[in-house]
């Protein structure tokens, strides 16, 4: 039975499980270590997920946070799923794209799009 | 070590603080210094980078210098004017040689999860320094928005 997060909020759009992030900073070491076991906790339960991480809420990043993405999105691949984000604002975009890890994440402008295009991919 | 000769700013205008090393420890000089920041007119882009290479050279001193060990202590300096700011970090940790980190964009390291903080700090600030033994850095940004008569209304 999964603890209901105090980082997280999960919702299910269809087969897609869209999660946005309670702290509008994502900084401190120890809450990216829990939101990231809550995370990889959850894809490891589903294998085949289709995970789109919502950045709406969030306004500030520590590359640690960056790191825990790297991390889940490699768990999320071994297990066959797809890990899309979207709604990042402009100055956290700068922040991937100068880790070039906006190549690595498909990123979209909105939630919706997001959605559209795991449909299409299905 | 006195801030460096270049960064343009005498020795004894810097603020001065030591905190426990604990991330929690060192949030009111953060304040602090994003509030000198915000008086002095910088525009949201620029203190999001400051703040940025802040708190990763914060984050390295607790937990890379000092490791997390709460009884010893974050050295913090810092000077903000309209023009420029100079922020010091430094831990009692026993330093390292930035130029053995592997460049995180590069290929071959862009799959490792770790190793980013220091290439956004120089990536957000004019300059990043060193001392010699690698416990303590010395970041400088000019205020280019300012510079380009683009100041916040």
């Amino acid at each position: 039975m999964e603890q209901p997060s105090t980082h997280l909020k999960i919702r299910q759009s269809g087969p897609v499980s869209v999660i946005e992030f309670a702290d509008r900073k994502i900084l401190e070491e120890l809450s990216i270590q829990e939101i990231q076991e809550e995370l990889l906790k959850y894809a490891e339960s589903r294998p085949g997920v289709q995970l789109l991480l919502d950045f709406s809420n969030v306004d500030h990043l520590a590359s640690a946070a960056l790191g825990m993405l790297i991390t889940l999105h490699k768990k999320v691949q071994e297990q066959s799923g797809q890990l899309r984000l979207s709604n990042i604002n402009r100055q956290i975009f700068q922040v991937f794209r100068i880790t070039r890890l906006n190549q690595m994440f498909d990123i979209y402008d909105s939630s919706q799009q997001a959605l559209e295009a795991f449909g299409a991919k299905k | 070590m006195r801030v460096p000769p270049d960064f343009g700013i005498s020795d004894a205008a810097l603020h001065d603080v030591s905190v426990a090393s604990t991330l929690q420890a060192v949030k009111p000089p953060e304040a602090e210094i994003m509030a000198a920041l915000e008086r002095c007119g910088y525009d949201a882009d620029t203190i999001f980078a400051i703040k940025l290479a802040f708190e990763e050279a914060v984050t390295n001193a607790v937990k890379h210098g000092n490791h997390f060990d709460p009884a010893k202590r974050v050295f913090l300096r810092w000077y903000v004017d309209p023009d420029r700011v100079v922020l010091m970090v430094r831990d009692q940790g026993c330093g390292f040689c930035p130029a053995a980190v592997p460049d995180p964009t590069a290929d071959e390291n862009l799959e490792r999860p770790s190793g980013r903080g220091i290439m956004l700090m120089h990536s957000y600030m004019t300059r990043v320094l060193y001392n010699p033994a690698g416990n303590e850095v010395w970041m400088y940004k000019d205020n280019t928005a300012r510079s380009r008569g683009n100041s916040p209304t």
